[in-house]
């Protein structure tokens, strides 16, 4: 192999590798602590607050993340059954009971054992985040600590820095969080290190920056990576390994990569035919071939809405000041989660500024049976975007969990309906 | 002189249409799908070419479409029926925009541009409900004839409002208006109104614009017509063909293929 060729094959697919080891190494840990009955945090996507909780050395758990997991390994719905013979109604969102399925179970996970928590930190960003952490407290009798996040008071009407809403929030958020350092040193006896935190921090910052520039440098053509599939390997590390080294080192070897590959016009298909991007959650239960039912067609998933709130808003690139780190912590989780919040609820504003940037050819919105959160308002989103641009949209329902409303052939006939729509629009702007 | 073809594939019956060059229908074929689809696929095909006394080697393409055009396996390509009965019916009537299908298991809106192209398109789920699988379950209820069903319901005096569109539900619910004395008739309209209701709903999400265009084996049931017509407030394109209307744009398809490939620049209908 020539020096090119090592450093391409060491280079292209790197992230997707190395992200699938630092996953595999997370769940050891996780094994570990449940093993030794150590300590865990739970936490969430929207607002993990790792910052905080790496201080005190505290493994952090995703419920969310676990529940998604059972859904690849294809084993969701053995979980989401025992929950519904539990009690838990079919309607409720599908991460709640398969989690609640792992905590009948002791833990016991696909990818290892989930260790019990000793505490559990929420913010309001879903509204089933509240609910979910309750179950958690009634089981384990654990702290549980709710961050109350105000969010836009209407699309597009953010205040920031320097208004005085801004600075009465960033308040509120600040006291807040005080409030959960104080907790965190009464579950684990240790003392708050605010230098600690601000090495954490720093840390933090390199992840946010490294997504940002990871995702902004997905307008190359062809694209880079595809946001529903090696998209959500990066959201994973971006998430589990927030505020640490290896997280650090990940994100700055990953734009490295990507930018080798813009460099090098290293596009994730032989022929890139449609660039689209996807509104909502991805369809777990058939994750490959719901990618494949796109890709059969020349069609690459450019960038995602789930990219951005189901990475708590880091995809703004926030760069905590880390000469005032817990004024800073509070305006960062003010400006990301708020961020998160309207990437669920008013994202249409932000897809239309993205068509030209990323030479958009269509728009998938999927809603999900099991969220209704990030579900709600998408069809009049679409209408939204249609009346601004005209770029075809494709609008389908499944699941992000449960198979038994995920009709993959149903899903194929629309998916080929709109490509066909696409091809032939394409075919007569060729003709005229 | 070339001939295509178009065999659509539905859950309950399979059609088949042969067109000429001129883009007339030489020839058209029904039959129950059944539990054989491949072999369905094929007797119709048969079927359609012994009526029409082409022979198999004139047919120069065919496109399969409907939820089984996998199953074609004589078929040159698979085209979705969404986009067949939108192509059909903006070639049977040229002015439609929004075209409404109604088969055995789905209900269909389509919106279409002038070149019958995909602007848009809702459609009903897993569930069946408001599909023509509901009013095979009322025909099945009363114990009438499928066929007679609305000319049945048109005699209606006092209607009774169906409240379920629900196929798994509609037996009962028209058992108990039986029950209360109500009459067959009265309780037929009930049931198109109430899938007419639901057709309307999904119409709307693509946003309604004239020419409708009533496509799908329902289209023969002038009850299921009128009920449309009424909840829309406008008249509906139906004609003899409108059962045909997928496989026609099947073999509107088959025939663009046949002439591209004689000449690459020109010879989508667009342009003709």
């Amino acid at each position: 192999m020539t020096t090119t060729q090592t450093e391409h094959h060491d280079i292209v697919g790197r992230g997707n590798r190395d992200g699938a080891q630092l996953f595999r190494d997370w769940f050891t840990e996780l094994s570990d602590t449940a093993k030794s009955g150590g300590q865990s945090a739970y936490v969430f996507v929207m607002g993990s607050l790792n910052e905080i909780l790496k201080v005190f050395d505290l493994p952090v758990v995703f419920p969310e993340i676990n529940s998604l997991q059972t859904a690849v390994r294809r084993v969701a719905h053995e979980y989401l059954s025992e929950a519904e013979d539990y009690g838990y109604s079919p309607d409720i969102c599908g991460y709640v009971k398969a989690d609640v399925a792992v905590q009948l179970r002791h833990g016991d996970h696909p990818m290892g054992d989930i260790p019990k928590p000793s505490i559990a930190v929420l913010t309001n960003a879903c509204n089933t985040y509240i609910k979910w952490a309750e179950i958690w407290q009634r089981m384990y009798d654990i702290p549980m600590v709710t961050i109350d996040v105000p969010g836009s008071r209407e699309a597009d009407g953010q205040t920031w820095r320097g208004d005085g809403d801004f600075e009465n929030d960033r308040r509120y958020v600040q006291a807040q969080l005080e409030e959960l350092i104080t907790v965190c040193e009464q579950v684990t006896g240790k003392k708050f290190d605010i230098d600690k935190l601000r090495e954490i921090l720093r840390y933090a910052n390199d992840i946010s920056v490294g997504w940002k520039k990871v995702l902004d440098l997905n307008r190359s053509r062809p694209s880079l990576f595809n946001a529903l599939t090696d998209g959500t390997i990066y959201l994973g590390v971006a998430n589990g390994f927030r505020g640490t080294e290896t997280g650090s080192r990940y994100f700055r070897e990953l734009v490295e990569e990507m930018e080798y590959k813009a460099e090098h016009k290293i596009g994730t298909m032989t022929e890139e035919l449609y660039r689209l991007l996807f509104v909502g959650v991805p369809c777990y239960p058939i994750f490959r071939r719901f990618n494949e039912l796109f890709s059969e067609w020349g069609g690459t998933f450019i960038n995602s809405t789930y990219l951005w709130f189901a990475s708590g808003g880091a995809n703004k690139g926030f760069e905590y000041d880390l000469d005032r780190p817990m004024e800073s912590l509070a305006e960062g989780l003010l400006i990301s989660v708020r961020d998160a919040m309207d990437s669920m609820f008013h994202q249409d504003r932000v897809l239309v500024d993205m068509i030209d940037e990323y030479h958009v050819d269509g728009i998938i919105y999927h809603p999900i049976k099991s969220c209704r959160t990030v579900s709600t308002g998408l069809a009049d989103a679409r209408r939204y975007v249609a009346k601004q641009r005209d770029v075809p949209s494709l609008f389908i329902e499944s699941d992000m969990m449960d198979r038994r409303v995920v009709s993959e052939a149903q899903m194929k006939n629309r998916i080929d309906a709109f490509f066909e729509g696409l091809a032939s629009r394409r075919r007569q702007a060729v003709i005229q | 002189m070339a001939y295509a073809a178009g065999v659509d594939v539905g859950s309950t019956q399979t059609k088949a249409v042969i067109i000429d060059e001129e883009r007339k229908i030489v020839s058209t074929a029904l039959i129950d799908t059944g539990a054989n689809v491949i072999q369905a696929a094929q007797h119709a095909y048969d079927s359609a070419l012994k009526s029409s006394k082409i022979r198999e080697v004139e047919v120069e393409y065919i496109i399969g479409t409907g939820y089984g055009r996998y199953r074609v396996t004589f078929g040159n390509a698979q085209v979705t029926e969404i986009s067949c009965h939108g192509r059909g019916a903006v070639h049977m009537f040229p002015k439609t925009r929004t075209v409404v299908d109604m088969g055995g298991q789905d209900t269909k809106a389509i919106r279409v541009n002038d070149l019958g192209e995909i602007v848009d398109f809702c459609m009903n789920d897993k569930c069946a409900a408001g599909t023509g699988r509901f009013l095979g379950a009322a025909a099945t209820a009363l114990d009438i004839p499928l066929n007679d069903l609305g000319t049945t319901a048109l005699k209606f005096n006092k209607p009774v409002r169906i409240s379920t569109t629900c196929t798994v539900f509609a037996e009962s619910e028209v058992l108990s208006w039986l029950g209360k004395g109500k009459k067959i008739e009265d309780i037929l309209w009930g049931v198109h109104q109430s899938i007419a209701s639901r057709s309307a709903g999904l119409l709307r999400r693509v946003g309604v614009e004239d020419e409708v265009t009533f496509t799908g084996g329902v289209t023969r049931n002038v009850a299921m017509v009128k009920a449309i017509e009424d909840r829309l407030e406008t008249k509906l394109n139906v004609s003899e063909e409108s059962h045909y209307m997928g496989a026609l744009g099947a073999a509107l398809f088959a025939l663009d293929h046949i002439l591209e490939s004689r000449n690459p620049r020109k010879s989508v209908e667009a342009t003709s």
